[in-house]
């Protein structure tokens, strides 16, 4: 059992808990919103140390939710879902102070890779602030 | 009606000019060409011939005047001293019956004396004689025997004794010399009037007409109003013949004609009328020689309009041929251009369907891809699953599947390229170095040695990172085509001026032809037979011009080619 907590945004609801059965398979604890006023209320019972964000969502867009993240809780590290082909497109939500991106549809693998990397980083963020 | 009329007016001048806008490329080029120069050639050589013409014809009415000038003076001239002659003449006679009375002249002996001192004073005369009323002679001094001759019948006697003073055509005497008579009439003596008559020669006209000086071609002469020769013609006839020229007889002054002599030749005639007698003195002199001068300006006015039109005419020609090329050339790039929006219109919205096709369809994807992730996590979880491979295989199979649309998606993504600009700060080493990730794997594979000449301090310039990365990636996988395995890619990256930055690729492989090098950044030109757009560098083009910079390009065959970009520091307004 891994030691950190992931909110899985997205609002494909059969995607989404998918993926979270499949990763609580693998050990990580994750939860699941399907919209972004979920998201948001979740990132504070919750307070999981990972958000996977989807981008394109109706409602609280990726990008929104993503700002407010980083105001009001700066150490939560956030993967970007991205459905975009493009380099660019992934280095510039990066510029916003994502941790980083994966593209639909994802390797599972690849995701968790990312994601202890993520959690590291969270570690050490906190750390840094305490 | 007058519209019309108006209609047909233009249809017969200028409707051949007429070309319909419709005609095919070729026939139209032609046919503007031909209307062209026919204008070209009508406005310039009108003017031209019509200019020659009247400068013609005013240098010959100048010259006119000026040949007729002195040959009417000379004429003039020639008649004053003629006329004067015989007034002097007639005035020794008009002496001599004032100064001496009918008896004496009556007397031999004094009139012999006379006949000899006119002789030996004035000269010509030839003989002398006195008749009276009666028309008998009754004294002569002179070569034939002509006392006693009766002149009473002649005609010349009957006007002396009605005018006074007799002066006759020129005849031929008992000698066969040409001469003339003068008889005046000497009131009282002699039971009447009695009549002086003196015969003197005509050598003197002779002399006075030589003293002209004409030149060998010109004639001088005298005729009488009936036509007949006075003195001898070079060339229309002896004396007392008809002369076979047409000369109006009657006449004042002196007047000019032009005149086409029987010969054929054309000839000024200048005809003097004597004051009181009827003599004509005509001088002939051929224009050929007087209009020489008019002769060789109009072969020179020839000459230099022959040579004009020919100027004018491989101008026209050539100036023409030099702009409907460039209309033509216009044309077609005008129409490459055209095309060349469309084509970019047509693949960015071919892009903009596939990108949210594309989208569309990752979301579908991603859930076909995690519940499948799922059952083979739980079919592997399972201790004791039936047919537990089959089914790892079957969604093995499914996972690759997945695998299969994802890539053909995120490719279709990636074709759908932005076209907007959109203008950050940005170091252009960064995104070179960027670019290349994309590449090194192949350079790797193929051993291709990359040159990094990267200017360290170079500023960082506000443009769009994706086209420049576009800009790259295109000008590099050319070089990439262009080297063999194992060769050579230079990028160099410099400071060039306040506003600009420089970069250049350069390769060493196979290099362009100069027609290749003409047209590469035409769309739809490729040399990679098969498998080239010949979109990359049109496109490429396309954005350098838009983000205010340009390209240039140097390329030898069998040595390499080299790509420079200069891009400004700052989007330039458009």
């Amino acid at each position: 059992m891994e030691d950190f907590k992931v909110l899985l945004v997205d609002d494909e609801v059969e995607f989404v808990t998918t993926l979270a059965e499949r990763l609580q398979l693998r050990g990580i604890n994750s939860i699941v919103a399907t919209d972004g006023e979920e998201a948001l209320r979740k990132l504070y019972s919750e307070k999981p140390e990972i958000v996977v964000l989807d981008l394109l969502m109706p409602g609280i867009g990726g990008l929104e939710i993503l700002r407010r993240i980083k105001q009001e809780r700066p150490e939560t590290q956030v993967i970007l879902l991205t459905g975009k082909g493009s380099v660019g497109e992934g280095i510039e939500s990066m510029q916003m102070g994502a941790f980083d991106y994966i593209m639909k549809p994802i390797n599972i693998d690849d995701l968790i890779d990312k994601m202890k990397a993520a959690a590291k980083a969270s570690c050490s963020t906190e750390k840094r602030n305490k | 009606m007058l519209e019309e009329i108006k209609n047909k007016l233009y249809k017969f001048t200028f409707g051949f000019l007429d070309f319909p806008e419709e005609l095919a490329p070729p026939t139209r080029y032609r046919l503007m060409r031909r209307n062209m120069i026919i204008l070209g050639l009508l406005g310039t050589i009108l003017p031209l011939l019509l200019m020659a013409l009247i400068n013609q014809h005013q240098y010959k009415q100048a010259l006119r005047k000026e040949v007729i000038k002195p040959i009417r003076a000379l004429a003039n001239k020639t008649k004053h001293s003629l006329e004067l002659f015989l007034a002097e003449r007639v005035s020794t006679v008009k002496f001599i019956t004032s100064a001496y009375n009918a008896e004496e002249l009556a007397d031999m002996e004094t009139l012999n004396h006379i006949f000899k001192t006119l002789n030996r004073e004035i000269g010509g005369f030839i003989d002398i004689g006195l008749i009276n009323a009666k028309g008998v002679q009754i004294s002569y001094t002179g070569p034939y025997s002509l006392s006693g001759k009766d002149y009473s019948k002649q005609e010349w006697f009957h006007e002396v004794k009605v005018k006074g003073v007799y002066v006759s055509d020129v005849f031929l005497g008992y000698r066969k010399f040409p001469h003339i008579a003068i008889a005046v009439k000497k009131e009282g003596g002699c039971g009447g009037n009695c009549f002086l008559r003196v015969t003197i020669s005509t050598d003197i006209f002779k002399n006075i007409i030589a003293s002209m000086e004409l030149d060998p071609e010109s004639d001088a002469f005298i005729i009488n109003r009936k036509g007949t020769l006075q003195t001898d013609s070079k060339f229309h006839g002896k004396v007392l013949e008809k002369c076979s020229l047409k000369i109006s007889t009657y006449g004042f002054g002196t007047n000019i004609q032009e005149y086409k002599d029987p010969n054929g030749e054309d000839v000024f005639i200048a005809c003097s009328y004597f004051k009181n007698l009827d003599y004509i003195l005509v001088v002939v002199q051929p224009k050929s020689r007087l209009l020489r001068a008019w002769y060789t300006f109009k072969s020179e006015i020839f000459f230099i309009f022959v040579i004009s039109v020919l100027a004018i005419s491989v101008g026209t020609f050539k100036f023409t041929d030099i702009l409907v090329k460039h209309i033509q050339e216009s044309d077609e790039k005008r129409e490459i251009a055209f095309r060349e929006m469309q084509h970019t219109q047509k693949l960015s919205s071919i892009g903009r369907l596939a990108a949210g096709v594309a989208h569309e369809i990752n979301n579908p994807l991603a859930i076909i891809s995690e519940k499948a992730g799922l059952m083979k996590d739980l079919i592997e979880n399972a201790p004791d699953f039936p047919k537990k491979e089959k089914f790892t295989a079957l969604i093995s199979s499914i996972l690759q599947s997945v695998d299969r649309c994802s890539k053909i998606t995120h490719r279709l993504l990636g074709f759908a390229r932005r076209l907007d600009i959109e203008i950050e700060p940005l170091d252009v080493n960064e995104v070179i170095k960027e670019t290349l990730g994309f590449l090194e794997k192949e350079a790797l594979y193929r051993n291709i040695r990359l040159e990094l000449h990267l200017a360290k301090d170079l500023p960082r310039i506000a443009s769009d990172r994706g086209q420049l990365q576009q800009v790259f990636l295109n000008i590099l996988n050319n070089a990439f085509a262009a080297v063999e395995d194992g060769g050579e890619i230079t990028i160099t990256t410099w400071d060039e001026d306040l506003d600009t930055i420089g970069v250049s690729i350069q390769d060493n492989g196979v290099g362009m032809s100069e027609e290749t090098l003409r047209h590469i950044f035409e769309p739809f030109f490729t040399t990679k037979k098969g498998y080239g757009t010949g979109l990359g560098l049109p496109i490429t083009y396309g954005i350098i011009k838009k983000l205010g910079g340009d390209i240039k390009v140097r390329s030898k065959i069998g040595k390499g080619s080299t790509f420079t970009i200069y891009i400004p520091k700052k989007p330039r307004k458009e």
